[in-house]
């Protein structure tokens, strides 16, 4: 029998994800409300004004989806552990990076929803108006979550082996994280202001994105078969 | 083994006593900071051993990964605990010579941003190692020392650029340049006694991870005959 292919075992997992979510909307729901409750803590805690709040907008838009990201990626493979599809996974001949695409791709779309429901919101809470070029800003969030959501899918399935498991993944994800958070804060902020050219942190964090990207492709085999 | 571990730690002692004593009496006392400089033949040496062991710590890591040798993971983790440790004493000694000399405990720099950041990476990895089950431990940690291993250079890189883009107003005294010999010598003396020190506390944890595994191996087949 011939093992099927890459692209078509991604694109039959993403499907059957993107399928449940569809139907149960249960990540996008939990993910959009926490969202907005950080907002809405947020303005407690810092009382923002149109001038200030441009200067830290920046941090806060990415601390608020920090948190809802880890909501996803804890539930993107909490549903495989149900039934064993793990293990149904590794007998089977499917090559093993398809299901970490697919679980990459799914999240990657799942926040890249909520930052599009999210950004009026912010827009308008915080009163909002951007100095620089916009278009950057797609850019940077595109690179951005991709960044935050390929290193967290992989860290989602090892934290989900281990005691304690949805605690464990922040724990992981954000210190390995901390040059991504800090070049998608300083871009987002250099582009509200309109300071500088955020050019250097789109960068890095494009090389972020492909290097890393390299990381999990290569390593997730051996860590799906850890035993 | 018994008669080079007690060899090995007596050399490290006196070169452990060496390095004090050069760092007390020999070195001059440095004209502006006073004595509370010395510190920094504790702190540079102890920053050096910790890069040193997370460096052994990604090397067997990756080892690991490759050849899957029980004595690479022993390797790992006791590179991992003592790095940490030594980590940790440099990010206490640093304060303690920045207050009195910048006026702060702590300032955003790039230096200590990184160096803060690399110890929380193997602190993460520590505890994914606590909390996960004995089996899936080894493979799972050594891929996040491989995560930590990339990682380095994008902190470097991000921390130095943010902080290059909004100047700090303090740091004064770059060590490096024009050292008094006297005091080049006990910095010296104590970056190698530090070396020496680190690599036998390593060698001790190492020793003591493979006992710790033969003595659960020994357990686990005791139960399994006792069960059969």
């Amino acid at each position: 029998m011939k093992a099927p292919g890459l692209l078509a075992v991604t694109r039959a997992t993403l499907a059957k994800d993107l399928r449940l979510e569809w139907r149960s909307k249960d990540a996008i729901n939990s993910m959009l409300f926490f969202s907005l409750l950080v907002v809405v803590i947020f303005s407690f805690a810092f009382d923002p004004t149109a001038e200030v709040s441009r200067k830290i907008a920046g941090g806060l838009v990415w601390v608020a989806m920090l948190f809802a990201t880890i909501m996803a990626l804890n539930q993107t493979w909490a549903r495989e552990l149900r039934n064993n599809v793990m293990d149904a996974y590794r007998v089977s001949p499917a090559p093993p990076n398809a299901m970490f695409l697919a679980k990459t791709i799914g999240s990657f779309i799942f926040v890249t929803i909520l930052e599009l429901l999210m950004t009026p919101l912010f827009v308008m809470f915080y009163n909002l108006r951007s100095i620089g070029p916009v278009w950057q800003l797609v850019v940077i969030a595109l690179l951005a979550t991709w960044a935050l959501v390929v290193n967290g899918t992989f860290f989602a399935v090892i934290s989900i082996h281990t005691r304690s498991r949805e605690i464990m993944l922040p724990l992981i994800l954000f210190p390995i994280s901390i040059p991504a958070i800090l070049a998608m804060v300083s871009a987002t902020t250099l582009v509200l202001t309109g300071e500088y050219s955020p050019l250097f942190w789109m960068q890095l964090l494009a090389v972020y994105d492909v290097v890393f990207t390299t990381v999990c492709l290569v390593l997730f085999e051996i860590v799906l078969n850890a035993e | 083994m018994k008669l080079k571990l007690i060899l090995f730690a007596l050399v490290t002692l006196g070169l452990l006593s060496y390095g004090l004593y050069m760092a007390l009496v020999v070195a001059p006392t440095e004209a502006t900071m006073g004595d509370v400089q010395r510190i920094f033949y504790y702190h540079v040496p102890s920053a050096w051993t910790a890069f040193l062991c997370f460096l052994i710590n990604a090397l067997a890591s990756i080892w690991y990964l490759v050849k899957r040798t029980e004595r690479s993971d022993a390797i790992a983790v006791s590179s991992a605990e003592v790095g940490v440790v030594f980590c940790t004493i440099v990010l206490l000694t640093g304060p303690i010579w920045a207050r009195p000399v910048w006026g702060i405990w702590w300032t955003w720099d790039a230096r200590l941003t990184s160096t803060l950041v690399l110890w929380l990476i193997y602190v993460a990895y520590l505890m994914l190692r606590r909390f996960s089950a004995s089996g899936r431990a080894p493979v799972i940690a050594a891929a996040l020392a491989v995560f930590g291993f990339f990682d380095v250079p994008f902190v470097y890189l991000s921390i130095r650029i943010f902080r290059t883009q909004h100047p700090q107003p303090v740091i004064a005294g770059g060590e490096g340049s024009g050292l008094d010999p006297t005091m080049a010598k006990a910095f010296l003396w104590n970056m190698i006694a530090f070396t020496v020190y680190g690599l036998l506390v390593m060698w001790l944890r190492y020793r003591l991870e493979l006992a710790e595994r033969s003595v659960e191996e020994a357990h686990a087949e005791k139960s399994m005959q006792e069960g059969a």
